[in-house]
């Protein structure tokens, strides 16, 4: 497991902790009525999975995993939150034995799946040995400064990062096309008397 | 509204939206010494407008900020970056090519560099304008978030 193999027992009891509250999060998520409590715990949800990230040394995820899920995400479902109902509806008592047993099938089989994972920062790792010790070894002679991350993702796929604003632009314009854009739609809610 | 009613929230959000907008810069400009890069930048420049118009109203927000610049922000953005890449092809290289940009003398990194500040740029513009774009197109269907709801 996770920093075990390295005789690191703080950063396992850490990693323990955390994943513990990320469970715990999820849980209270899942059997949350009250909309603005489950947006709450879901901007929570991705804090503490940020802290996670750092403590598996993935600085650059945890940082966009603060910025965007705590932040953004939390402020967009707080926004779609105001337009809807304030509570999700009541569940009909065993109407979910269905998607439960879909999803314990479906965590078995991850749980199965994770045994055939390389250990936590394992040199032969596939991850370790291809491609990215080729970035390791040539990008500071090649570029000059010493973040890999952004010479990977400004430089070598120079490519498919223009791509993913591509992708991000067009959510943006897809959203502002379905649900109209800023101004015309705020005049539309003031002229339905939508101000107290 | 009562003026005074959020008073603790704007004197807090006063000293704090400053400091955002500029660690958001320092993130972007900072990216090849530390984390971070044009994503995460442009998603706290975002992050701070948007806090602004939690606390001081849409409507201002709107003067500020107007949805039409943030809508032109995004497409700038992704023509930057593109921009960057027939800039590379003009210079005689392959599309994306930094170093082609210009001539720098040997063991120099400096168009390399200036490709990658530029097109993370563009990131910076794309993402925090279209970050803005969506939450001007959620936010502008609620006319004023009612007292009882804060």
């Amino acid at each position: 497991m996770a920093g075990v193999s390295n005789g690191d027992v703080g950063l396992a009891l850490a990693n323990i902790l955390l994943l513990a509250i990320l469970f715990v999060l999820g849980i209270a998520i899942a059997r949350m009525r009250s909309l603005f409590t489950i947006v709450m715990l879901a901007g929570l949800y991705s804090l503490v999975s940020a802290t996670w990230f750092v403590a598996l040394d993935a600085v650059d995820v945890a940082f966009t995993e603060a910025a965007v899920g705590a932040g953004i995400s939390t402020v967009l479902l707080l926004g779609a939150m105001l337009l809807t109902a304030r509570t999700a509806k009541a569940e009909k008592p065993f109407s979910q034995i269905a998607p439960a047993l879909v999803v314990v099938a479906t965590g078995a089989m991850l749980i199965y799946a994770s045994i055939d994972l390389p250990d936590f920062g394992d040199p032969n790792s596939p991850a370790s040995t291809g491609v990215g010790m080729d970035y390791l070894e040539r990008h500071y002679g090649e570029m000059g400064f010493p973040n890999v991350v952004t010479s990977i993702l400004a430089s070598y796929r120079g490519f498919d990062t223009l791509g993913e604003v591509a992708v991000v632009f067009m959510a943006g314009l897809a959203v502002a096309l379905l649900l109209g854009f800023g101004e015309r739609s705020l005049a539309e809610s003031l002229r339905r008397g939508g101000r107290k | 509204m009562n003026p005074d009613h959020h008073v603790i929230l704007r004197v807090i959000a006063k000293t704090l939206i400053p400091l955002i907008t500029i660690y958001a810069f320092y993130v972007h400009f900072h990216a090849e010494y530390s984390a971070g890069g044009g994503f995460q930048a442009g998603v706290i420049f975002a992050v701070g407008i948007i806090l602004y118009s939690l606390i001081f109203g849409l409507p201002s927000t709107l003067k500020l900020v107007p949805p039409v610049f943030t809508r032109g922000l995004a497409a700038f953005g992704v023509l930057l970056y593109a921009g960057v890449g027939i800039w590379a092809i003009l210079s005689g290289g392959n599309y994306l090519e930094y170093d082609m940009l210009f001539e720098v003398p040997e063991g120099s990194h400096l168009a390399q560099l200036t490709g990658i500040v530029i097109i993370e740029l563009g990131v910076l513009f794309g993402v925090a304008g279209s970050m803005l774009t969506i939450f001007y197109a959620f936010a502008g269907r609620v006319a004023e978030i009612p007292d009882e709801d804060w």
